[in-house]
């Protein structure tokens, strides 16, 4: 009983997977989550808010209005669980070059096809499992 | 034979309407455009650019004998505003017998190390930075030049890869940023077009002098790329294209930005 749990917390304070799980894509989206459980959209949230963690708005804006400085190089965030399914955002998230090779919105959990990456990132995604999944849950929310 | 020469006729005629249509349509943009109002007023008025304090300094320095030979800038190379008016606008550049370009400040470093016998300045010293502001201060509202040669033009090649090839753990390209989404904004900040117009440049936020070199690395830490170390190839590679790209565009060292 214990054992278990200790476990599950190293899993969980441990920031970004080394060996990201290959997650099943089924036509445009990735239907399960990775984690086999459903995330935190608070969580997901503050991570798109945060300038080092998400770097969401970096490019995009969004309903965030204590954010002052947002990007408008990529469409607004505002409404996009109504245009794309959980599955569909969560691809988007993982590996958005599925979609559109030549998007410029990086990959937040794929490590391969990388260049030069600063050796305390190499090997790293940009997001774990769980901070992709809180986002997607946050992302479901954005109804307009 | 005739056929080669109205084949040559075409490529000049096409050559010089396009450089004519380049001119008509340039609408390329150096940083300083994009500056607010004040830091614009700031940059213009040498009373009150901190640059100027910089090249104030530099001055000093090139008057000031260096090294085991006792000897200074001013020594060899006379009065800056005759010897060195222009010689910003046309580096990097290949140095004489040299296999390879070196920036204005590896120039400058070149000078102390074998003109002076003075030891080499670290990058970012503040004394590198001021000479290297007082040198490229004389060529203030002089377009940039830069000269050509297979060596130079190699390596300027090299400078363009770096420059269009995605890197770091973002996956992006100085051309995703500076070309194809310049005037947008990345987190409220406008993206400039990346011309190294005004370098070394005054930083608020620094509050002292900085160079491109920085600039650039700032730029790969944004994207989490692998930074070169500070004396590596690849920056000069890359301020030759950034010249390039920025040829006929005045110099207004010493720039400030936020
Ligand atoms: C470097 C720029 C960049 C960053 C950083 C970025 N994106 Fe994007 N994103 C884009 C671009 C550009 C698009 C437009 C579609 C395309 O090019 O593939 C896009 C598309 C999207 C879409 C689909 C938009 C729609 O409604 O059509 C979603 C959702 C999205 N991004 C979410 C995010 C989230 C969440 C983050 C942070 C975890 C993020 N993006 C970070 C550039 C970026
Ligand atoms: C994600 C976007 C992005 C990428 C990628 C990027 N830059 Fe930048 N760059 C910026 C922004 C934003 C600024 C202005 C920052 C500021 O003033 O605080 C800037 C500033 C600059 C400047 C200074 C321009 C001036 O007027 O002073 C140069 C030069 C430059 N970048 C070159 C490069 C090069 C070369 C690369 C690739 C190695 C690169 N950048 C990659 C966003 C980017
Ligand atoms: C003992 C003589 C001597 C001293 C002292 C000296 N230089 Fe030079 N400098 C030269 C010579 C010789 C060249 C090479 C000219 C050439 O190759 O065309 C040169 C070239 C340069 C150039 C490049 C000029 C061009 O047209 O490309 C710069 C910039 C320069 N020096 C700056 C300095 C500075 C700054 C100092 C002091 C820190 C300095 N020099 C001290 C002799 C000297």
């Amino acid at each position: 009983m214990r054992i278990p749990l200790v476990i599950a917390l190293l899993l969980i304070a441990y920031p970004a997977a080394a060996q990201p799980v290959t997650p099943q894509i089924v036509d445009d989206a990735i239907p399960a989550s990775l984690t086999g459980r459903p995330g935190d959209a608070a969580r997901g949230r503050a991570i798109v808010a945060n300038r080092s963690t998400g770097l969401c708005l970096l490019c995009h804006s969004g309903p965030i209005a204590e954010e002052r400085f947002q990007g408008d190089i990529a469409p607004s965030l505002a409404g996009a669980g109504s245009r794309w399914s959980e599955g569909q955002l969560r691809l988007r998230i993982v590996d958005g070059a599925r979609l559109n090779a030549d998007t410029i919105m990086p990959a937040y959990y794929r490590t391969d096809g990388l260049q030069r990456v600063a050796r305390n990132f190499e090997g790293k995604t940009i997001l774990s499992a769980g901070q992709v999944e809180d986002v997607v849950a946050y992302l479901v929310t954005l109804k307009d | 034979m005739s056929a080669r020469l109205l084949c040559l006729g075409l490529v000049l005629v096409f050559a010089t309407s396009y450089a004519a249509a380049q001119v008509a349509t340039d609408k390329r943009r150096s940083g300083y455009q994009d500056m607010g109002e004040a830091l614009q007023k700031m940059q213009d008025d040498d009373t009150a650019n901190p640059g100027m304090l910089f090249v104030q300094l530099g001055g000093q320095l090139w008057a000031k004998p260096m090294g085991t030979d006792n000897k200074s800038c001013a020594d060899c190379h006379g009065a800056a505003a005759n010897s060195m008016k222009g010689v910003a606008t046309r580096y990097p550049a290949i140095p004489q017998g040299a296999d390879r370009p070196v920036d204005l400040e590896g120039r400058i470093n070149l000078c102390r190390t074998e003109n002076q016998k003075a030891e080499r300045l670290p990058p970012e010293n503040r004394d590198l930075l001021a000479l290297e502001a007082y040198v490229a201060h004389q060529s203030r509202g002089m377009p940039i030049a830069p000269p050509y040669g297979p060596v130079l033009d190699a390596f300027r090649a090299q400078g363009e890869g770096i420059y269009r090839r995605r890197q770091g753990q973002l996956n992006l390209s100085c051309a995703i940023c500076h070309d194809d989404n310049a005037g947008k904004k990345l987190a409220g900040i406008a993206i400039p077009e990346a011309h190294p117009t005004g370098y070394p440049i005054y930083r608020l936020e620094w509050q002292a002098l900085g160079s491109l070199k920085r600039r650039l690395r700032n730029c790969l830490v944004g994207i989490r790329a692998e930074a070169w170390p500070l004396d590596a190839p690849e920056y000069v590679a890359l301020e030759l294209y950034l010249m390039e790209r920025a040829k006929g565009l005045p110099l207004e060292t010493p720039a400030v930005r936020p």
